[in-house]
């Protein structure tokens, strides 16, 4: 563990992506209490009002105040990326953990299913769902979650595959110990590291997802604030209001970039031979 | 070869059964009908007989395993059964006057994206930790991080709005007919190039990252050790022996990375206006268009199994190693 924050302290990008992401998640949390205006209050002598003192991000067509909006947003899009990745890590887990302990017909039915999902294009299927179930919140994450597990499957599948061989293994079946118990206290711990990383590489992705899809339309819906939803109705104004485009996108940019360089940043800290032999390798090879 | 192809193709079609099979219960399985939705806006709103009657049209009345079978069984006959819009124009043909605005969209999106990355993710890798090597991972975190409906919103603002060089929707300016014919070409190009800079700026960050790990890693192996060790110039060791070894995995991320390509699509199209694949799903979700849907999605996952299986074929054809493994499994 001191070796890993050792090595993850030295990753500046890292350190500022895990910076801005405590920062985006306290202003989440504290949102009712720092937004300037009540985000879903209109004001006709307002409407579209280009950034100013009082409202520094502007405001939307009802005149309700960017800002605000984007603050409430924000607690949606981390709550999404959240939850969906729990979802889709604890089916990963599962499926990944099943297919790669047991192997045999498990691991192929396992494995094909993982081909079926990877093959389909997700979009396309997250928007024949969604159209049908009434979008919310709710529904969101769990589609999210249910469509994005197959990377934490194969993820877990080749750790255990590994792990399985390894003789801490091999001693607890000898004593007894149970398929259950086996994996769940003795080769998972081994193997959490990766799922970490996934997982908060696994929140951006969400978070895009949701956006994009709240962006069409079929995310989550008025009068919640999202980013996607504010940026869509940004669309209607391009030629009047930019900033109503503008903000949203950058704060959902700021948020992946950050959750990403953090992501990458916990894999080299965890992994950090690969790195350092890739460079000395290729330094003596010049 | 062309046994191992029409063996892909054969394993394929229980993939493509699987897929439509889950598809197909979890639209028909929510919650909601298309036929509330016809009858929604008209007087006879409450009408359950009207309702009664749109249900039997459609089908809708019958068990949804029959419903499934039934459907399974037009579409092994290719009939892709007919809209639920107004319209109710066959499924193929709305489909078939899309498919190819699509397919251009994204092939034209390939080339750019492929013809742009390899090199760059070369140059990064041979030069790690240059400046060239710093400024293109920037680009490559940003660029992973970007929405690319975000991306559109501002290109249109910039390029069409404020600047007004570029149109900002659909394939043809409402003036088109009375082009000349270099006028028609320049108009088409005029239309397309925001589209293919957003598809591509994603795309283009994520396989120049794979380009230049993949060459990382070749440039670690003992052959180019040897090959420096005999004396050619390095242009001739990166070129040749190492760039050769050095696509083979990309030609698989491509193929995986379809769907995402194709799915990406439907943002740029339905934020364009661009009367495509991606924009008629679209429409059809927000009718709840059953046989639309459907057929959307299998065409689509068609498209990407058959991608799939081309980019594998390609790999055994640039990779001995796979023929030859593949003969000696098949003795």
């Amino acid at each position: 563990m001191k070796g890993f924050w050792r090595a993850f302290r030295r990753n500046r990008l890292a350190l500022i992506g895990g910076v801005v992401v405590v920062v985006l998640a306290a202003l989440a949390l504290l949102a009712p209490a720092i937004a300037p205006w009540d985000p879903n209050r209109p004001d006709v002598k307002k409407i579209l009002d280009a950034p100013s003192r009082a409202h520094p991000l502007g405001t939307d067509q009802l005149g309700r105040d960017v800002l605000s909006r984007m603050l409430y947003g924000a607690r949606v899009s981390l709550a999404v990326g959240f939850v969906s990745v729990g979802i889709a890590t604890l089916i990963g887990i599962a499926l990944g953990a099943a297919a790669g302990y047991h192997g045999g017909t498990i691991d192929a039915m396992v494995m094909r299913l993982v081909d079926l999902m990877l093959v389909f294009p997700r979009f396309f299927l997250l928007l024949a769902v969604l159209a049908f179930l009434r979008p919310s919140i709710w529904t969101i994450m769990v589609v999210i979650g249910l469509t994005g597990w197959m990377s934490v499957a194969r993820l877990i599948r080749a750790e255990f595959l590994t792990l399985k061989e390894r003789e801490f293994v091999l001693w607890s079946q000898s004593i007894g110990a149970s398929a259950y118990r086996i994996i769940w206290r003795h080769i998972l711990p081994n193997a959490i590291g990766p799922v970490l990383v996934a997982m908060t590489l696994g929140i951006p992705a969400a978070i895009l997802t949701e956006s994009g899809l709240s962006f069409l339309g079929l995310g989550v819906q008025p009068p919640h604030a999202t980013w996607g939803n504010i940026l869509n109705e940004g669309k209607d104004a391009i030629e009047i209001g930019w900033w109503l485009s503008a903000y949203p996108g950058l704060a959902i940019l700021v948020t992946v970039l950050s959750y990403n360089l953090l992501g990458e940043g916990i894999r080299d800290a965890l992994d950090p031979r690969l790195r350092q032999n890739v460079g000395r390798i290729v330094s003596r090879a010049r | 070869m062309l046994g191992y192809a029409l063996r892909r193709l054969i394993l394929a079609i229980p993939l493509l059964i699987g897929i439509t099979f889950i598809s197909f219960f979890v639209i028909h399985l929510a919650p909601g009908e298309p036929t509330e939705l016809q009858t929604g806006d008209t007087p006879v709103q409450s009408d359950k007989e009207v309702r009664e009657r749109l249900r039997q049209v459609y089908g809708l009345d019958k068990p949804l395993h029959v419903q499934y079978w039934n459907w399974l069984n037009r579409l092994a006959r290719l009939d892709f059964g007919r809209s639920f819009s107004p319209d109710a124009r066959p499924v193929l043909q709305k489909i078939g006057e899309r498919l190819p605005v699509t397919l251009l969209l994204n092939i034209v999106e390939m080339m750019v994206i492929v013809a742009l990355a390899i090199p760059v993710g070369v140059l990064s890798a041979t030069r790690q930790y240059s400046k060239f090597d710093k400024v293109t991972t920037i680009f490559v975190f940003v660029g992973f991080a970007t929405p690319d409906f975000w991306l559109a919103l501002m290109l249109m603002i910039l390029f069409g709005v404020q600047l007004g060089w570029l149109p900002i929707s659909g394939l043809r300016s409402p003036t088109w007919e009375y082009l000349s014919f270099w006028q028609q070409q320049w108009d088409f190009v005029a239309h397309l190039t925001l589209p293919i800079l957003v598809a591509t700026f994603g795309g283009l960050a994520g396989f120049s990252r794979y380009m230049r790990q993949s060459m990382l890693e070749v440039i670690r192996q003992d052959y180019i050790q040897s090959a420096r060790a005999k004396g050619l110039p390095e242009s001739v060791v990166i070129a040749k022996h190492a760039l050769r070894n050095a696509l083979l995995p990309i030609v698989t991320v491509l193929g995986l990375s379809l769907p995402g390509l194709i799915g990406g699509s439907v943002i740029v199209e339905s934020i364009f206006a661009i009367p495509g694949m991606g924009q008629l799903m679209v429409q059809a979700v927000f009718e709840r268009d059953y046989p639309v849907i459907m057929g959307n999605l299998v065409i689509v996952a068609t498209l990407t199994l058959v991608a799939n299986l081309i980019a594998d074929l390609t790999y055994s054809l640039v990779d001995p190693r796979i023929r030859v493994a593949a003969r000696r499994s098949r003795r």
